[in-house]
């Protein structure tokens, strides 16, 4: 597994779209730390790019390369070794490629500029973000046979993810504003891995605010560390089902 | 002679289309075996089902005596050369060896008749997306042969090769089978087949319409050249 | 200069008698408790209580004495009774260990009482475990200096550390109060100073005006209190360079504001408040050279206030700057820096050229529907804000900086 996995994590290193992914990330948090005097503001704007880029990047880079390496599969499943090995050989491969990218492009400078939690958190959540990507990306690859349709479903899934998702919860609470909705939002918020970043992120830049609210959920959720664990574990969450999807689809799947 | 490879009442249907309709067939060693048939007859899905690419509706594959479908383990006891070979774009030829040997983790000699003959070694930097067709298929082929393998499976092996090195594939499959290996061809090309194969099967609509010795075939019709052979058997 | 002359004013007036004796209290001699000292004691005597612990069970104070403890004794009232009243001018009461004092919702049992005195000190005294700590009442120019009082922190039944009721020129300076209800606690005191106080973890608030005019507090610090400061139904306060830090909470204000006018707030820090400053029908009042910073929301302003001024402030990681309620009129914001603004500065005189309007459409959103709040910071909700400070819709239109600092103000 960690064989496949280090002659792929050889092979994207030197791709063009990683290093221009990795200068670009660098470029913003560079950009960003160097004219703004203000670190947790630096942090904030970061974040908001962040939730953009990083999932983004990685669901597109992670469905094409897949599909790139169509025949490379086909070798290596002709090759003595399982297919549950390849999946995940290929899985750790990728997203470690795609995570150095994010360690030296948004890590490097934030530990250089801003270290502090809120730093760290931005770090864990940009990572658990690109793994639940990733993750995702595997599962459309193997849910579909051709490229074009891996990259189309790979966008509509980011394009949910990252936009319509919360515009629909928020007129839903437009809607039912009058009811008691904690729970309900709770549950919500752990339907998408850009909501659940996002939360750990809140708990630290505004949880001042957060302890501002009335409910008990609320106040258990935000004040308590109990988000940060709900958090954490729904991403995880996040990360091993689709791949578990996946593992099962690719185990039975014709090449 | 001894069966390597048994193949029974094999069937798989890729959607509502029926690839293959009902395969029973074994493959002995020391042979050469050349697959024949027209386009989408089922070749392609044959060989790769035998390889555990593409898992069969019903049916079995036996692999020295042994139920292989789902497994793994007896492909050590194959080398595959694909019809295309294409690789990561940014692994080196080198790499891509080191790693398959790495896979292998095989102690017997390494085979390296062809790496040496197409000069492969003087290339282990060169990046795969700067080759050409043809030296990828070199880089398949001296990749299926390299581990001494009992069967070799060769999907279109001297389309895209320059005629010296086509020519130079051809002597060493009939080297390997001189050693006593199974050799599995599929080809387009009826004056290869012809030249070197032992045996030839000849799919249609994904059923075997006949597998026999060449030289049965050729007693049989009283032609001398396959080509003919095949016209006049399929045209009755 | 005006406290420094009330400060030479109470020096000179210091009895000193030249007749005046010393008498020595400790345990186990013939003067074993302070009761006995004061009784033979007269005006213009000192007594030093040695260390030890003595039963103090409302002990009363009704000459002019100096009393000082040495080595921290401590007086105990065992839950039965006050520890110390003093009745009498002139007193001095310095060094003690006070504690236990009868708690009950009859009467305001406390610590130390002074009831209808002036010019008394109360100084370097430790308050534990006290229903109320030092209570005044019906008093003048009385100075509690450096006293450490920590409160039962009892939800029900828990009094006030610093209690003034009908009080005028107290001077309360470098105290440190926790666990009480109120920290310090303002009732009709007028003109009296606080600085350089403590004021942390009371289950109420860290300090508390009622009907209190004329006040000044500075350089305290209120930190992690049910909320910070409460000024209500005052007129005149001077609210200078104090500290407001975590005070969390539903309903939990760094400094809250109800019907006062004609105000000062200037040079404090507003640090991770839930709320930096929440005013309610508060007129007059000016809010200058403060710092807000990483509070949830930075300034609340209700519709009923009116005439507020809002300048030179800085407003920094906030995650809402300023909210209301309704249409806010008549309140003015004027050449602060904000960290959100996006405008621009092309004539570089420091101003941005496009006015900043502090109050987001989120905020209102979440206003009316504050389960929103989980949507805080995602690409809808920024994209929604953007749109609406292009074109805004919803927003109050009367609320914007006209001229916003491209830098914050350096402090």
């Amino acid at each position: 597994m960690l064989k496949i996995a280090k002659y792929i994590i050889l092979d994207i290193i030197r791709s063009k779209v990683i290093i221009a992914y990795t200068l670009l990330l660098m470029a913003i948090s560079l950009t960003i730390f160097m004219t703004d005097a203000d670190v947790t503001k630096g942090l904030v704007s970061i974040t908001t790019v962040m939730m953009i880029i990083v999932p983004l990047v990685s669901i597109v880079y992670a469905t094409t390369y897949y599909f790139n390496a169509t025949e490379f599969t086909e070798l290596l499943v002709s090759q003595p070794i399982s297919r549950q090995t390849i999946l995940l050989g290929k899985f750790i491969g990728i997203s470690s490629a795609i995570m150095s990218a994010f360690f030296v492009g948004i890590c490097i400078p934030v530990l250089i500029f801003a270290f502090s939690v809120t730093g760290l958190t931005l770090m864990a959540s940009g990572a658990l973000l690109t793994l639940s990507f990733v993750s995702l990306a595997f599962l459309t690859c193997t849910l579909t046979r051709d490229k074009a349709k891996g990259i189309g479903l790979a966008l509509m899934i980011w394009f949910y993810c990252s936009i319509i998702f919360d515009g629909l919860v928020l007129l839903f609470l437009f809607c039912f504003s009058d009811y008691p909705l904690e729970k309900v939002m709770i549950f919500l918020t752990a339907l998408n891995p850009i909501d659940l970043a996002r939360i750990l992120i809140l708990l630290q830049l505004d949880i001042s605010a957060l302890m501002g609210y009335t409910g008990a959920l609320y106040q258990q959720f935000f004040g308590s560390g109990q988000g940060i664990v709900f958090s954490l574990i729904m991403q995880l969450v996040w990360i091993v089902t689709p791949l578990l999807i996946a593992l099962r689809i690719f185990k039975k799947k014709d090449l | 002679m001894e069966k390597i490879i048994e193949i029974r009442g094999l069937k798989k249907k890729f959607g509502r289309l029926e690839v293959l309709k009902g395969i029973d067939c074994s493959f002995e060693i020391g042979n050469i075996v050349s697959i024949l048939g027209p386009n989408a007859s089922g070749k392609t899905t044959l060989i790769k089902t035998i390889l555990g690419m593409v898992i069969p509706d019903c049916g079995e594959i036996l692999f020295s005596g042994k139920q292989v479908v789902n497994t793994f383990a007896y492909k050590k006891h194959i080398g595959y050369m694909p019809q295309i070979g294409h690789y990561p774009d940014n692994m080196k030829i080198g790499q891509l060896f080191e790693m398959i040997m790495d896979i292998r983790q095989e102690k017997t000699a390494l085979d390296t008749d062809l790496l040496k003959a197409y000069h492969l070694e003087n290339m282990f930097h060169k990046t795969m997306h700067t080759l050409s067709g043809g030296t990828l298929q070199k880089v398949s082929a001296a990749l299926a042969f390299m581990f001494n393998p009992d069967v070799l499976i060769l999907d279109e092996p001297t389309a895209g090769l320059d005629p010296i090195a086509a020519e130079y594939l051809k002597e060493k499959i009939l080297d390997e089978r001189s050693k006593g290996k199974l050799i599995l061809i599929t080809s387009h090309i009826m004056s290869e087949a012809d030249e070197i194969s032992d045996k030839v099967m000849y799919l249609f609509e994904g059923q075997i319409k006949f597998y026999k010795s060449l030289q049965d075939l050729k007693e049989e019709t009283g032609e001398l050249k396959l080509g003919k052979v095949l016209t006049k058997i399929l045209s009755c | 200069m005006r406290w420094i002359f009330f400060k030479l004013y109470i020096f000179l007036l210091l009895p000193v008698s030249v007749l005046a004796k010393t008498i020595i209290v400790a345990p186990k001699t013939t003067i074993s408790s302070l009761k006995a000292a004061i009784k033979i004691a007269n005006s213009g005597d000192t007594i030093i209580v040695k260390k030890g612990i003595y039963v103090s069970e409302n002990t009363l104070i009704n000459k002019e004495l100096t009393i000082l403890g040495e080595n921290a004794p401590v007086l105990d009232a065992r839950f039965h009774e006050e520890v110390v009243t003093i009745t009498a001018s002139h007193v001095k009461f310095d060094g003690f260990i006070i504690q236990n004092s009868k708690t009950g919702s009859m009467r305001d049992y406390a610590g130390i009482r002074l009831n209808n005195v002036a010019y008394v000190i109360i100084s370097n005294n430790i308050l534990r475990n006290n229903f109320f700590g030092i209570y005044l009442s019906d008093s003048k120019h009385i100075q509690v200096l450096h006293n450490h009082l920590t409160g039962s922190n009892n939800q029900e039944n828990s009094g006030n550390g610093i209690h003034l009721w009908k009080c005028k020129y107290i001077f309360i300076k470098g105290n440190y109060v926790t666990r009480h209800r109120d920290g310090i606690y303002f009732e009709f005191a007028k003109k009296s100073l606080i600085e350089d106080n403590f004021s942390e973890k009371n289950i109420r608030y860290g300090m508390h005006f009622m009907f209190s005019d004329d006040d000044i507090y500075r350089h305290n610090t209120f930190k992690n209190n049910g909320s910070g400061v409460s000024v209500m139904y005052t007129r005149r306060i001077k609210m200078l360079n104090n500290l407001f830090i975590e005070n969390w909470g539903s309903s939990i204000y760094g400094l809250l504001l109800k019907e006062i006018s004609d105000s000062q707030i200037e040079g404090n820090r507003f640090i991770r408040n839930t709320t930096g400053v929440y005013m309610e029908g508060s007129d007059r009042i000016n809010i200058t050279n403060n710092n807000f910073q990483s509070n949830g929301w930075g300034i609340r302003v209700l519709a009923s206030c009116d005439k507020n001024t809002f300048t030179q402030n800085n407003f920094k990681g906030n995650s809402f700057d300023v909210t209301t309620n309704g249409t806010l009129k008549h309140n003015y914001f004027n050449n602060n820096y904000w960290d959100k603004y996006e405008g621009y500065d092309l004539n570089k005189d420091g101003i941005g050229d496009i006015p900043y309007r502090p109050i987001s459409l989120y905020a209102q959103i979440i206003e009316k529907i504050p389960q929103s709040v989980m949507l805080m910071r995602s690409f809808i909700v920024n994209l929604l804000d953007k749109v609406e400070r292009a074109i805004p819709s919803v927003t109050p239109e009367s609320v914007k900086d006209e001229k916003p600092r491209m830098k914050p103000w350096k402090r």
